[in-house]
Formats: C-alpha cells, sequence, structure tokens
C-alpha cells in the first residue's frame, strides 16, 4: 500500500464501531464522501449495539477488499470471555456470542492486535501492552504508550473520546481535545498518539458518530463527526432485550 | 537534527535565497524568489543547534503549524513550510518597510497618530481573533504596515490557535514571551483568552503615547508578577495634557482581570475610532496608582487565583458583538421605531457584551446647498443625536455598551454600509420603509442594506397586527362569539 500515487493518500479510520449500523453506515457514506482510498479499522466492531452480526460482514467485506482491521477487547470477549469486562457488557457479549457463526467468530478471532503501516502503528489500546487493554486517558498514558514503541504516530481508539497527544524532542507531553473538522499537522519533529472516538458508542458528550481521515502523504490528522440516526439505533437495542442503558446513552454520547 | 549553515544563493525547495535581511537571535531572515510567486518572499529560517532552549524549537512548530492556516491582509500570506527532518523554514510574503519598532525614538507620538496606529492593531487582531488564534506576542516589532495602512502582525511562534493542539503549553513553567507586554492572566497558564492580546495593545498604546512601558522593563518573575496586584501610573500623571478619553480606554485595556478589558478587539477599535463616544468613568479622571491599601489587598488576595470567567475564544467573540441599529428618525413611524427597539431588545438580553451602535443618517441634498443649520436655526446634526439617545433610552443600557452616529451622507445605505465596514459591525438592524410612494422613487435602502452587507442583517417591520390595527378588530369583532 506504502507510496501508491504521488497526491494525497486519505485513510479513513474507524474505531469502536460496536455494532452500531445507522452510526456505521453514517461515517462509511461520510468517508467515502472525503475521497478516503483507503480503511484501516481500531476494532470493538462488536459489543453494546445490536447489530454484531451485519457489523462483523461488513468488515470482513471491508478487509477482503483491501482494509486492514485490528482485534479489539469486545471482539476478543466473543472467543475468550473476558474477567474485566462489566456485567452489562457481558450480557451483550453472550448474547452477540449466540448471534454470530463460527466463521463470524474466526473472523474476529483471527485480527491481530496491531498493524504498521506507513511508519505509523494501529493498535486498539494503549501500545504498550496491547492486550492488556489499557486506557489511554492522559499525556501520562500516552506517554508511556509512545516510550515502549519507535513508532513516530500510533493510532489508538478504546476510550471512546478523541484526544491527540504529542511529545517533543525532549520528551514533553501535550494534550488536545479536538473540537472542529479541520486537519492537524503531525509536524515529523515530535511523536504523535491519536485516540480516536467512537464510531458506535461517543463517550466525550456528542452524541455524533466520530472517526478520522488520515493524509499519510502530508502527515495530516482530521477528526470527524456526523450525525446519525440514533432512534433507529437506541430501538435495535431495546428490541433485542439488551440492557437499555447502552440505547440512552447514546442519546447522551456518554 | 541536522544543522546547516545557510548561505546566499542556497535553495530550499524552490525558494532561492537572495540575501539575509535580519539577524536575530531565534531565526535569520531571507529575501528570496520563487519562479512560481511574483511577490516578495520572506524565508525565515530558525537557528538551531545542540543545547538551545527547546521552547525554540516548539515556538517555530506553531509558526509552522498556524501561519499556513491565516488568511487576508493583517498577516503575511505564507509560501510554503518545511519542518526538522529536512531544512526547517517557513517562507512568507515580505512585507514592505520597517517594523513600528522603529518608531521608539520618536516616542511619546501624538495622542492621534498613537490612538490611529493601535486602532489598525486592533482591527488586525479583530481579524486575527475571528481566525481562531490569539497573538501573545503583541508589541511593536511584531507589528508592520502595508503600504496601504492595514497592520500586518508578524512573528506566530507564540501564538495560541484554539482549534489546534498548542505545543506550547507545556513546554515551559515559566510564561513564554515579551515580559513587559504580557497579560497578567498568562502567568496563571492562561493561553487561551483573546483578551491578553488586548492587555499587550493596551501596553503598547501606554508607551507609545507615554514612552514609558507602564509595568517597566524588568524580566524577572517577580517584576513580571507585580501585574498580578499592582496597576500602572496614569498617562495623566506623566503628561498633563493626555486626553481623559485616551486613559479611559489604556487603563480599560491594562485591568488586571480580563472580564473588566474590552471584551473583543472589535470594541476597542470602536472606541479608538470614535474618541467623543468614549464613555469616561474614574478611569479616565485618575491621577495616582490604586492606594496602598487596594494594592496590598489584592495582593494577598489576588483578583486572578481564579479567573473570574473563563473566556473561550469563539464564544468571547460570539458573545460580545457590535450591533449597529439604523434609525429613519425623520419618518413619523412609531410603530416601527417600537418594533426596532424591541427586536434591538431581545437581541441585547441573549448577548449581554453586546455593544449598540445607533445610526441615523443626515441625508445631503445634492443640489441645493446643504445648511447645517435649520430655518429655525436648530443644528440637526445635534438635534438627531438627541433624537437617538431618545429612542434609545427605554433600553437602559450602560453608556459604555451605546454609542449614537449622525452620519452625513447622500445615499443612506452607502453610509451605512460604511459605517458597518469600517466599525466591524456583526449584526445590522434596520427598518423597512413603510411608505410605498417613497420606496419606489428612491428605492429601498434597507434591501440594498440587506443585499451588499458584509455581516447579517435583520430587516424590521412593525407586525402586520399593527399596521391592520382595524382590520383585525373588525375581524375579531366578527369572530367573536358573545
Amino acid at each position: 500500500m506504502a507510496n501508491e500515487g504521488d497526491g494525497a493518500m486519505r485513510v479513513a479510520i474507524f474505531s469502536d464501531i460496536h455494532a452500531n449500523r445507522p452510526a456505521f453506515e453514517a461515517v462509511l457514506a461520510a468517508a467515502r464522501a472525503r475521497h478516503a482510498e483507503r480503511i484501516i479499522l481500531l476494532g470493538d466492531y462488536v459489543g453494546y449495539g445490536a447489530d454484531p452480526e451485519w457489523a462483523v460482514d461488513v468488515v470482513s467485506d471491508l478487509v477482503a477488499k483491501g482494509a486492514s482491521a485490528i482485534l479489539g477487547n469486545h471482539d476478543r470477549a466473543v472467543r475468550h470471555p473476558s474477567e474485566t469486562m462489566n456485567d452489562a457488557a457481558q450480557i451483550v457479549i453472550a448474547w452477540t456470542r449466540e448471534r454470530l457463526t463460527a466463521d463470524r467468530q474466526d473472523f474476529l478471532d483471527r485480527l491481530p492486535l496491531t498493524h504498521i503501516e506507513e511508519g505509523a502503528l494501529y493498535v486498539h489500546a494503549e501500545a504498550s501492552d496491547p492486550a492488556a487493554w489499557h486506557y489511554v486517558r492522559s499525556a501520562d498514558d500516552a506517554a508511556r504508550s509512545l516510550a515502549a514503541t519507535d513508532a513516530r504516530v500510533t493510532i489508538c481508539g478504546h476510550v471512546h473520546r478523541p484526544a491527540l497527544y504529542s511529545m517533543s524532542a525532549v520528551g514533553k507531553m501535550t494534550a488536545f481535545v479536538p473540537t472542529k473538522e479541520i486537519p492537524v499537522q503531525l509536524l515529523t519533529g515530535r511523536r504523535w498518539l491519536v485516540v480516536l472516538g467512537s464510531v458506535g458508542q461517543p463517550r466525550d458528550g456528542i452524541a455524533a458518530a466520530s472517526f478520522a481521515m488520515f493524509d499519510t502523504v502530508r502527515q495530516e490528522i482530521t477528526f470527524c463527526r456526523v450525525p446519525y440516526d440514533i432512534d433507529a439505533a437506541a430501538a435495535r437495542i431495546r428490541d433485542n432485550g439488551l440492557p437499555s442503558w447502552f440505547a440512552d446513552r447514546l442519546y447522551l454520547g456518554k | 537534527m541536522v544543522k546547516y549553515s545557510i548561505e546566499g544563493g542556497a535553495v530550499i525547495e524552490g525558494f532561492t535565497l537572495d540575501k539575509c535581511v535580519h539577524h536575530g537571535g531565534m531565526a535569520t531572515l531571507w529575501s528570496a524568489t520563487h519562479p512560481g510567486i511574483d511577490r516578495p518572499i520572506l524565508v525565515k529560517i530558525p537557528k538551531i543547534s545542540e543545547g538551545d532552549d527547546p521552547a525554540m524549537i516548539v515556538s517555530f512548530e506553531m509558526e509552522q503549524m498556524i501561519l499556513p492556516r491565516l488568511s487576508g491582509d493583517h498577516v503575511p500570506a505564507c509560501y510554503g513550510t518545511g519542518d526538522f527532518s529536512r531544512q526547517p523554514y517557513v517562507a512568507m510574503e515580505r512585507i514592505p518597510g520597517d517594523t513600528l519598532y522603529k518608531r521608539i525614538a520618536d516616542l511619546p507620538l501624538g495622542y492621534e497618530e498613537a490612538a490611529t496606529i493601535c486602532e489598525r492593531v486592533a482591527i488586525a487582531l479583530e481579524d486575527l481573533h475571528r481566525q481562531s488564534v490569539i497573538h501573545h506576542d503583541i508589541k511593536p516589532s511584531s507589528i508592520m504596515f502595508r503600504p496601504t495602512g492595514e497592520a500586518v502582525l508578524i512573528d506566530f511562534g507564540l501564538s495560541h490557535h484554539a482549534q489546534l493542539p498548542d505545543l506550547l503549553q507545556a513546554e515551559f513553567r515559566l510564561p513564554y514571551g515579551t515580559a513587559p507586554y504580557m497579560a497578567p492572566e498568562r502567568l496563571l497558564g492562561v493561553r487561551d483568552d483573546p483578551r491578553s492580546d488586548l492587555f499587550s495593545l493596551g501596553v503598547m498604546l501606554y508607551f507609545l503615547t507615554t514612552g514609558e512601558r507602564p509595568f517597566g522593563e524588568g524580566e524577572t518573575l517577580h517584576a513580571i508578577r507585580r501585574r498580578l496586584w499592582r496597576d500602572p501610573v496614569p498617562p495623566r500623571k506623566i503628561r498633563a495634557d493626555y486626553p481623559p478619553w485616551m486613559q479611559e480606554i489604556v487603563l480599560r485595556c491594562l485591568e488586571i482581570d480580563p472580564a473588566k478589558r474590552y471584551p473583543t478587539a472589535a470594541q476597542l477599535a470602536f472606541d479608538l475610532s470614535h474618541p467623543e463616544q468614549v464613555t469616561l468613568t474614574a478611569r479616565s479622571e485618575k491621577l495616582q496608582r490604586d492606594s496602598l491599601y487596594t494594592v496590598l489587598r489584592r495582593r494577598f488576595n489576588p483578583p486572578l487565583t481564579r479567573l473570574s470567567e473563563k473566556s473561550e475564544l469563539a464564544r468571547q467573540l460570539a458573545s460580545a458583538p457590535i450591533v449597529m441599529v439604523a434609525l429613519d428618525v425623520t419618518q413619523d413611524s412609531s410603530e416601527l421605531d417600537d418594533a426596532i427597539r424591541i427586536a434591538v431588545q431581545r437581541i441585547l438580553a441573549t448577548v449581554p457584551a453586546a455593544r449598540l451602535a445607533c445610526v441615523n443618517i443626515l441625508k445631503l441634498a445634492r443640489v441645493a446647498i446643504d445648511k447645517t443649520l435649520d430655518e429655525q436655526g436648530n443644528n440637526k446634526h445635534i438635534d438627531r443625536l438627541v433624537t437617538l439617545a431618545h429612542w434609545a433610552a427605554p433600553l437602559k443600557l450602560d453608556e459604555q455598551r451605546l454609542s449614537t452616529h449622525v452620519l452625513e451622507a447622500f445615499d443612506p445605505a452607502d453610509a451605512i454600509l460604511e459605517f458597518a465596514k469600517i466599525n466591524r459591525v456583526d449584526h445590522i438592524l434596520i427598518g423597512a420603509r413603510q411608505h410605498s410612494l417613497r420606496r419606489s422613487l428612491l428605492g429601498s435602502v434597507s434591501a440594498k442594506v440587506a443585499a451588499e452587507a458584509t455581516c447579517s442583517v435583520t430587516v424590521i417591520r412593525p407586525s402586520r397586527v399593527a399596521i391592520d390595527a382595524s382590520l383585525v378588530a373588525e375581524e375579531a369583532a366578527a369572530a367573536s362569539p358573545d
């Protein structure tokens, strides 16, 4: 994939889709509208939401067409029950497990923990121990993650709140919460950790679906927000008898 | 990090360096050419070597991030940047002439000239703030002027962009900047308040008009910190003829609490360009600094440990618009006047820091020689001002939020449009002319204003109920069951 073409290279990145079909459809359309040439998916395709089969099918179809996808903790919990996941989330995972055919479970189980492309590291959670599923919630967390790898740019999800951290040449950290859809140049003199918001379960107080566009030639990251049909997603959760809080919180973005 | 020694003739990504025009502590500046650019070019190359202050690198990174995002007359156009992985540089438009620093030998300047300079800088700041950027290093050496007069702000190495990561946030324990001009809240780590620039501009206006810096030239932390509790010597004490309106402006800019300064650069520019409209408060009269008691109280109970009001750039700008209301006081249309007042009231109620400029056009006759005095010998201009003030009285506005203006013009619409443009008006309210005969003869002023204004325009009409009151009354009577 590297250095394909000579102009901009626009990569759409999605994280924490969580079986939210209307949200996933909305961000896919939004990425097309932004001329995405490539797709990278950061995990947690299932859990919380009510359309896991559809979500896994879309992801495996995208992968078949050249997208890259990595593993999230909810995806892993389908085959390997997690001890740390809370009860309500466990309920949805148990329900999801019943819904997913063996081949869909196989697909999830075979996903890698990390993906490296053009010097950028893609990982679901904090990168110092990807399988431990630590959150990056502060500049200290980000520093630990950056210290553990050689990647100049790390792109992760898992927290459901978009953020951008940087580390200067002398190790000073900065933190930034994106508010507008404008490109931020990941200056080459420093290292960066990009935390994506969630497609299907945003928790930064904004209900719109979150994703990012990464121009790998210009090294510019753009955080995007897209409204979607929350009523439909919430109704699917309730109609399937899943914990109603997972429907309610979609409206709050919490 | 690669260290280059640059020489004239060197080519950096298409820019051919000509000669070194400035050799500063942080960077060298080169005149340059580029085959695709036919304007004078300046290339800035940071001087980086081992053991340098990392802050210098970060400042360069900030400029590299921010300058390409900016546009308009009040910043140099950016033609290209290169970062530290190759050769760091910023290529920009070369503004002819010197910075305002050149004028320091001439201080103190005349009041009018200083006001004009600072008004232009305030207009430039307003434009910058609207682009989500706070400059944070406003001082004479950061300011240039285009041959056409507009102020151009340069050096964005300490700036803050509300929508981009602030790389300076973590780099310095001490606030980084030019000590004499630094706003007190910067000492508390605040980097997102646009009113910090208004403080710096206040320092500059003080300096230009008195020849002295209000907080001295001290670079020590103590010298900088004193401004958190110590007010400057009032300019009138330095120059006995100091105009009260100018002292009012200067001391308002230098308020310790940002909430007591002008809410926006546009409002500051407004006052600088309308001295006669500046509301004089106790500030304008001050001949002494605050009493020792007041100072000690502030010293040990600082007004700025907590900021009185958090100011986020965009919200700050949105909360303090300049609203212009164009009134035609010659028409006997109290219904329309009332409707306009109600509309104004609604806006002012939702934006408490809004400022209202009431404008009336004194129409000049094209043929006849106009007389300022009418048949009875009254001064029309003053009559109109009185009428405007009377119209505004029920709004019960704090005087600092209200101004009245009578403009003499042949074409009312043009005069309104020009006033709005010059004064950075955010919103025009104008009544629709009711007499259809007059409208068809003269054309609609409100339609032209609405079509051509560069800001929002609301055209006000009295509600139809009021116009067709008799008709409505009849209908109501007919519909009434008892």
